[in-house]
This record gives structure tokens, C-alpha cells and sequence, in this order.
């Protein structure tokens, strides 16, 4: 047996962005002795790319904003497939958790009598969005940070994570990791960990997500025996940029919209006015003009169309698109320069104005940008149990993006920086109370790590093979192809028989050079994670036959009640990630009728 | 299109030299684009650090004809005709390719008295736009580290990252200090043991910053100055004992508050 280098910790926490740090402070804070493991530098999770906002409703803009709305309207964004006990909690208490990272550092923008500034996005009926210009992500992720560095906590940079390790009865012992400047594999010892890896966006060709988005945590926590749910419910964000096609998918922020911008098709139409579904009609304004009046004072008018939820607005981005109304490379045209001052632009949004600028040679400003859909979010993940985070795995929990049931089948812009920070302190107290009760792992199971490496180590065993970034690229193909933002029965049984045959290719795939800093390695031991959720997804598409949130097909064109009763949960028997997969219907948590009386609640 | 030559550093610890690459210019690509594509065809295992590719976290610092950029907000037909070189930054210990060790920029980081705010009353702080913006200009580094690799104090003179925190930290020192809620006083700290007085403000961490933040004339200088102000001035520190009775002392100011 080879001794690797070892660490041990009451809490592990994988993944170093808004949700794992701020468990890690709360673990901290209940004197356990914590560990982080991120994939890349500490800071530069993808939590840093978020632009907005975090919502809550403290109510600082509009005072007749509250915990009600603000469930009532994570609820009807979710198209109600939410687990509703997560989407209370997140409601009642996001504004503690926004307030307290003033606490450790954060500055918001202000209003003028000095409380935290909220702005407008789709979905919300009230401005509720906590902001800093357009780089509220960097600012949650820099005040988290800098806190969990002052509190000494152990911080493992450039590692990856391969597998969760069990113990002789199937609890949670930890996990075996290798450091990627050196190639050096690390194993952990761990009473309980918690999932905190994000997405899984980098599975599609046109998205928002960096290279760590390969759903490392989704996979890790199904091959250790917990469920997947609501996997094929994938957020398209309807602004991305379309040109030039190298930064094609970079996120353009819903700010622009909330801060006025509006969406044109070719013949400069502001299209949106024709695709208002009727469950949002009686709340969204019927002209150009009762929606600029909204912008100045909500009780004026209605709220515009390009505020509706993101899956309403890719979806009408995409039949434009489709009915030849498109602009020159193939998205539409997002125009604020017409509508508001240069200098409120710059202020209000100024990464935006550099992003332009330095990439497209656009000056947002004068000009209208071109955006289009591009992956963003997974809504669906790892099932947990609201109240403490725990996976049915024994010292397993999950919080932010990795965890499934929040959004349901569409998430609200705000909604992901907020739900990191309840759930990741959500997360780091249902470890604590795990421990507190005498819960530890007996044991730990060397075979487990011993198979883990020699997987990750056997591309280098190949003397031929395939390219992994061949790999990768074909599968970002041809799910963006055969399981985008539309989809039909045939072509994701198509994808289904693809991903059999990807996955062929992974166990051929063959890396050149040595393990340390090796970017073509580091691929090849992402790929298991991205063919595994990329299963999920496809079989969840196939068989919801519906069209729901971030799930829509063109062959079920509609929401079927019948659907809105269940999750579909995702299992495999034997942990292998090429294993035999199991979709199951699992019913939702019934709502209690006070909850239910806030959603039939008239506007 | 037009054929571009990148010469790309390749090594380690233990040395290394450039390596050519012939490729196709492909319109509006950035840098990064240019070496993602060397990596998923002739060079798999050429090292480098990137996530966002939108300018917003800063890992893919490098040096680009000999000047620090960030990668992916660098655009391939802005550069001027001719052979691109790309190398890692010189500051940081090379790990592999243009890939450095940064930790000295995390280890300064723990080294930072954090915030130190009164309790927050139940319906959160008050603080007023006009006081937060200063620290808000400084709070939009990205940490990319370019700042630090041109500082002459240590990229010429490795010796002195033992006592010196670097313009990346100076401006989180200004920060703190700038910060309405804080009452921690770091002036004695940043001047005895982040070696601020090394500083010769030749502005080059300015020129570098891809954020624009005025490093110089807006954290450095005026930190400079109230270093001084603490230290030489008895008036102005007698001043600011009775103004800012809050400020804790230089040598309770080291200590990490309670979590």
C-alpha cells in the first residue's frame, strides 16, 4: 500500500466559492477544525464572474417588500418544481446573510440614507438585489475570503478532488485529491464533508462557465451513493455574447435590463412584448410605455417583458433568432446607450462597459450589444434535506449550485449569490450538529483511493489514445446540439447513444508529459464527472415530457400538471461512474397551506 | 487569415526556453484563445492558469512582449506585427510554463489585521455612498498579481518579500484604514512591518492595473502620508487620538479580531 501525503479535519469542504467558504466559516466558528480544497487559487471561483446581485428582501428600496414576496416569487420563477422548504429559508433568511458580510468587510452600493442599495431583476417584483456596481460576485467572494484567511484556516489551492471515500458502513471518511502543480496524490480524512463545487456548465460549447464547471461535486456525490435531481433543468442566460466568437457565451449582466436596457430584434422591435406567458400577464406591462414608467416608480406601471424570468426571455431570444429576425451573428440586440446617459452606464455598469470595449470594440454606450443564450446554471443537483444540508449519504451535504431543489426548474437572477451564502451557513451547521451527535466514520477505505488513482494515473499508461480535448470538444457539441435550450425526444436519445459512446472514448483517452501542472491530465480526470452529469441531464430531458423552466421541449410544448408533482432523481448502484444509472420519480415535499396561500396570492 | 508565431516560455523550476507555434489568426481572438488552441492540439500539457476569460478573476496574468497583461483581455490585433512572446511573470517562482508560484501574495494576505467594526446594530450599518467609494475602488482588484511582479522593491530584490507587502496589499491596507466601519489601526503596522516606506512611487503598479484602480495616488500615497502623520506629527496624532478615539493602538492592531 503507498502512503500518501494525509491530512485530517472534522469538516472538508470542497470548492472555495460563496457556499464553501462561508460554510467553512461556520464550521470555524463552531471550533471544528475545517480544511478547503479548491481546484484553482483561492478567489477565483466562478462565484467571482457573478455581475447583479444577491437578493433579499430587506426591504431598503421598497419597504412593502418581505420574506413572502420574495418566496412567492422564487416559487413562480421555479415554475413551483422548488423544494419550498429551501426556498422559505432562503427567503427569510438571506437578508442576516447579507447584512453580516458588511460585518467582515463588504462595501455595497448605498441608498441615500445609507442602507445596502437594491436594484431590479427579471422575476423580482421588488428591486431586492444587494449590489456593488456590476461585480457583486467579486465583492461576496473577496469579503468570504478575506475572512476565512483571518480566521487561519487551512486552504488547499490547485487541488482536485477524484473521489469521496466511505467508510466500512458507507458514511463519508473523506476523499483522495492530488495537488496539480506537482501531480502529487493527497488523501483526507474527513468526519463529514460538504459539496460546494458549482456547476456544470463547461459540458456545452456556448456558456458562461470557466473550465472548473465540469460538475466534479454532482458526480462525486452520485458514485458515492446520494441522488441527483432536476438534472435536465439547465438555466440558458439569455445575454451572452455572441461575437466574436471566441468570447462567445460571456455573460452580459440581467443589470442592463434592470437598469433600463431593452431587448430589439432586427427590425428593432422590442420583441419581448409578444412573448408574455399567461401566468405572468396580469403582472407585466402591455406597452413601451407603462414599462418605462416602471423604471421610476413601480406603482406606475407594470413591470417590462425583459424582466420576466430568464427562461422566458432565452426562449423568446431563441424563436427571433429562428424566425429570421436575428442580428448579423445570430443573437439580437440589447440597447441601453439609447436609453440612459453615458455617465449612468459607466457607473451603474462598468465591467460591462470595459467588457464591450476591450473585446467587441463596442462602446455600450453609443452602440447595442449583440447577445444571445448561453449556459449558465444547473437548477438541478444534489438532493438535500433544506433545513441542514445533508444528502442521504451519512456526513455528505451539499450547498450552493452543487445542491439541487432551491430553484426548482428555473433559478432568478440574485437568487444563486444568496442561496450560496444561507445554504453554505446552512451547511456548515448541519455538519456541526452531524458531529456534535457522535457521528464519525469507523474506518477508511484504502480500496477506494487505491482505484481512484489508478484511474487518473492510467492515461498515462496509454502509449496511443485519444486527445482529451478532442473528447471535450465533442461532447460540448453535442450537448449544445442534441440538449440545449430545445429540445425532442429523438435527439436526446441520440445524445443518450453518444454518451455511451464518449464515455468508450474516455477509457481510451491518452495524456502526454508529466503529472505536475499538466492542463491535458487535469481534463482527463474531469471528464468522468462531465460524461456522468451530462447522463443525467439527458436522461431527466428524456423523460420529463414537458416543457418547464430550463427544460423545454419542442415536442411537449407545454407544462403538464402531471409533472409538476415530482423530481426526477438520479442513482447509480455500484459508484462507477460508466455504471448502470437509475431515474426515479420523487414526489415533492408537500407545502403547508399558509405557504400555499402566499403563491395563490393575487398581485 | 493571416499566420501568427507565438513563442511560448516552456520549463520549470530548473530552467526551460521558448517554444514556437505557427497558427492561423482567427478574428477578435485574445491571447488566451490563441494558447488554449496550442494546448488542444500540438501541446496538451503547456501550463497555464485561467478561469473567467472575462477580465473579472485574474489568473491568467503572464507577460506578453515583455509587459504584464492579463491573457484574455489581451487582443491579438492590438499587438503589433511580428512574433508574440509570452512568458510567466518574473516576480513569482516559475512552476511549469507560464504558470508561477503566487503564494507569496496569499501569505501577505494572512498577514492582514482584518476589519474590526463595532456591533452591527439589528437593521444593519448605516454608511453613506460618498465614504464608501474610496474603499469600493480599491475592493475591484481582481488579484491578478501584475502590480506585484512589476514592483522593482521585489522583482529584482527577492530578499525583500520577507518585509514587503506589495502595492496589491497597500491598497488593502488603504482600504482597512479608509473603511467607515473600522477601528483597527494598522499605521505603525504597514510602516514597521509591510516596509511602505520601500515604496519610491514610480507608479508602475499603476500603469499595470487592469482595473484602473490609481494605485499610487490614491492608496500609497495618502497611506504614506498618514503613516507619517501617525509617527512624526504630535500635533496631528494628538489630533487624530481625540478625533478618532476608536482606532485601537499599532500593537493590539497585529492581532486577528475574535470569530
Amino acid at each position: 500500500m503507498t502512503d500518501y501525503e494525509h491530512h485530517d479535519y472534522d469538516v472538508l469542504i470542497i470548492g472555495a466559492g460563496g457556499a464553501g467558504l462561508r460554510a467553512a466559516i461556520e464550521a470555524k466558528q463552531r471550533g471544528l477544525s475545517v480544511g478547503i480544497v479548491t481546484k484553482s487559487l483561492l478567489g477565483k471561483a466562478h462565484t467571482v464572474m457573478a455581475e447583479g446581485g444577491m437578493a433579499a428582501a430587506m426591504g431598503n428600496v421598497y419597504p412593502e417588500d418581505n420574506w413572502q414576496v420574495h418566496f412567492r416569487d422564487t416559487m413562480r420563477g421555479g415554475k413551483f418544481l422548488n423544494n419550498y422548504r429551501m426556498a422559505e429559508l432562503h427567503a427569510k433568511e438571506a437578508p442576516a446573510r447579507v447584512m453580516e458580510l458588511e460585518q467582515w468587510g463588504a462595501l455595497f452600493d448605498r441608498t441615500k440614507d445609507g442602507k445596502i442599495l437594491q436594484r431590479d431583476f427579471g422575476g423580482h417584483r421588488y428591486a431586492r438585489l444587494a449590489h456593488v456596481g456590476d461585480r457583486t460576485g467579486l465583492e461576496l467572494i473577496r469579503t468570504l475570503q478575506q475572512k476565512v484567511v483571518s480566521m487561519g484556516t487551512d486552504v488547499f489551492m490547485e487541488c482536485k478532488v477524484l473521489r469521496l471515500v466511505h467508510d466500512e458502513h458507507g458514511a463519508i471518511a473523506g476523499a483522495v485529491a492530488y495537488w496539480r502543480p506537482t501531480g502529487q496524490f493527497v488523501t483526507f480524512g474527513a468526519k463529514s464533508i460538504i459539496l460546494a463545487t458549482g456547476g456544470v456548465g463547461k459540458s456545452w460549447k456556448f456558456t458562461s462557465n470557466s473550465w472548473e464547471s465540469t460538475g466534479d461535486g454532482h458526480a462525486m456525490a452520485l458514485w458515492a451513493g446520494a441522488e441527483l435531481i432536476d438534472m435536465e433543468a439547465i438555466q440558458f442566460h439569455p445575454t451572452g455574447m455572441v461575437w466574436p466568437l471566441s468570447v462567445r457565451g460571456l455573460l452580459v449582466t440581467e443589470g442592463v435590463r434592470g437598469d433600463g436596457g431593452v431587448l430589439r430584434n432586427s427590425n428593432g422591435e422590442r420583441f419581448m412584448f409578444n412573448y408574455v406567458a399567461d401566468m405572468f400577464r396580469a403582472e407585466t406591462a402591455e406597452s413601451e410605455e407603462e414599462a418605462d414608467r416602471w423604471y421610476e416608480d413601480h406603482s406606475a406601471g407594470r413591470r417590462p417583458p425583459e424582466l420576466l424570468p430568464r427562461d422566458e426571455v432565452a426562449r423568446a431570444i431563441n424563436a427571433e433568432v429562428k424566425n429570421g429576425r436575428g442580428s448579423p451573428h445570430g443573437g439580437v440586440f440589447l440597447d441601453i446607450g439609447s436609453r440612459r446617459s453615458a455617465e449612468f452606464i459607466r457607473r451603474r455598469l462598468p465591467s460591462m462597459y470595459h467588457q464591450f470595449m476591450e473585446l467587441a470594440g463596442v462602446d455600450i454606450t453609443r452602440e447595442s450589444m449583440e447577445i444571445g443564450p448561453t449556459c449558465h446554471y444547473i437548477m438541478g443537483g444534489v438532493k438535500v434535506d433544506a433545513d441542514t444540508a445533508a444528502t442521504r449519504v451519512p456526513g455528505l451535504f451539499a450547498a450552493g449550485e452543487v445542491a439541487g431543489g432551491m430553484h426548482g426548474a428555473n433559478r432568478l437572477g440574485g437568487n444563486s449569490l444568496s442561496d450560496l451564502v444561507v445554504f453554505g451557513q446552512r451547511a456548515g451547521l448541519g455538519a456541526a450538529a452531524y458531529l456534535e451527535g457522535g457521528s464519525g466514520p469507523r474506518g477508511f477505505d484504502r480500496g477506494e483511493v487505491e482505484a481512484a488513482i489508478a484511474q487518473a494515473t492510467a492515461p498515462f499508461e496509454r502509449e496511443s489514445g485519444e486527445n482529451p480535448y478532442d473528447i471535450q470538444r465533442d461532447l460540448q457539441e453535442m450537448m449544445q446540439a442534441n440538449v440545449g435550450i430545445i429540445r425532442n425526444g429523438p435527439e436526446i436519445e441520440e445524445a443518450l447513444v453518444a454518451l455511451e459512446a464518449l464515455s468508450e472514448r474516455v477509457r481510451h483517452v491518452a495524456v502526454t508529459g508529466g503529472r505536475a501542472y499538466n492542463p491535458g491530465w487535469n481534463l482527463a480526470t474531469d471528464l468522468p464527472s462531465m460524461i456522468t452529469v451530462s447522463k443525467c441531464t439527458a436522461r431527466g430531458a428524456l423523460e420529463r415530457r414537458e416543457s418547464r423552466g430550463g427544460h423545454t421541449r419542442e415536442d411537449f410544448p407545454k407544462a403538464d400538471p402531471e409533472f409538476g408533482t415530482f423530481n426526477l432523481a438520479h442513482s447509480v448502484a455500484d459508484g462507477r461512474w460508466d455504471g448502470e444509472f437509475t431515474t426515479v420519480r420523487s414526489p415533492l415535499l408537500v407545502m403547508p397551506d399558509e405557504l400555499k396561500a402566499l403563491l395563490e396570492e393575487a398581485h | 487569415m493571416s499566420q501568427v508565431t507565438m513563442r511560448v516560455w516552456r520549463g520549470d523550476a530548473n530552467g526551460g526556453d521558448f517554444q514556437e507555434f505557427a497558427l492561423e489568426r482567427q478574428e477578435g481572438e485574445v491571447v488566451l484563445d490563441v494558447i488554449h488552441r496550442i494546448q488542444a492540439t500540438e501541446a496538451p500539457d503547456l501550463a497555464c492558469r485561467w478561469n473567467c476569460k472575462a477580465g473579472k478573476c485574474g489568473s491568467c496574468a503572464a507577460e506578453i512582449n515583455g509587459k504584464p497583461r492579463l491573457m484574455c483581455m489581451t487582443r491579438m490585433d492590438q499587438l503589433p506585427e511580428g512574433p508574440v512572446t509570452v512568458t510567466p511573470m518574473r516576480t513569482f517562482p516559475i512552476i511549469r510554463d507560464l504558470v508561477t508560484d503566487v503564494s507569496f501574495n496569499f501569505a501577505m494576505a494572512e498577514r492582514v489585521p482584518a476589519l474590526l467594526p463595532p456591533p452591527m446594530p439589528e437593521d444593519g450599518y448605516r454608511m453613506y455612498q460618498e465614504d464608501v467609494e474610496r474603499g469600493q475602488e480599491f475592493r475591484k482588484c481582481i488579484e491578478c498579481f501584475m502590480c506585484q511582479d512589476v514592483c522593482h522593491v521585489i522583482r529584482d530584490h527577492e530578499e525583500n518579500k520577507q518585509h514587503y507587502a506589495g502595492p496589491r496589499f497597500f491598497i488593502r491596507y488603504a482600504e482597512l484604514e479608509m473603511h467607515p466601519l473600522d477601528t483597527n489601526d494598522r499605521r505603525d503596522y504597514v510602516r514597521e512591518e509591510m516596509g511602505l516606506g520601500y515604496c519610491n512611487i514610480t507608479k508602475c503598479c499603476t500603469e499595470v492595473c487592469p482595473e484602473h484602480i490609481k494605485i499610487t495616488d490614491n492608496a500609497i500615497i495618502p497611506m504614506k502620508e498618514r503613516v507619517v502623520d501617525a509617527h512624526y506629527d504630535p500635533v496631528a496624532w494628538l489630533g487624530r487620538k481625540i478625533r478618532r478615539r476608536t482606532k485601537r493602538t499599532a500593537s493590539e492592531a497585529s492581532v486577528q479580531p475574535q470569530p
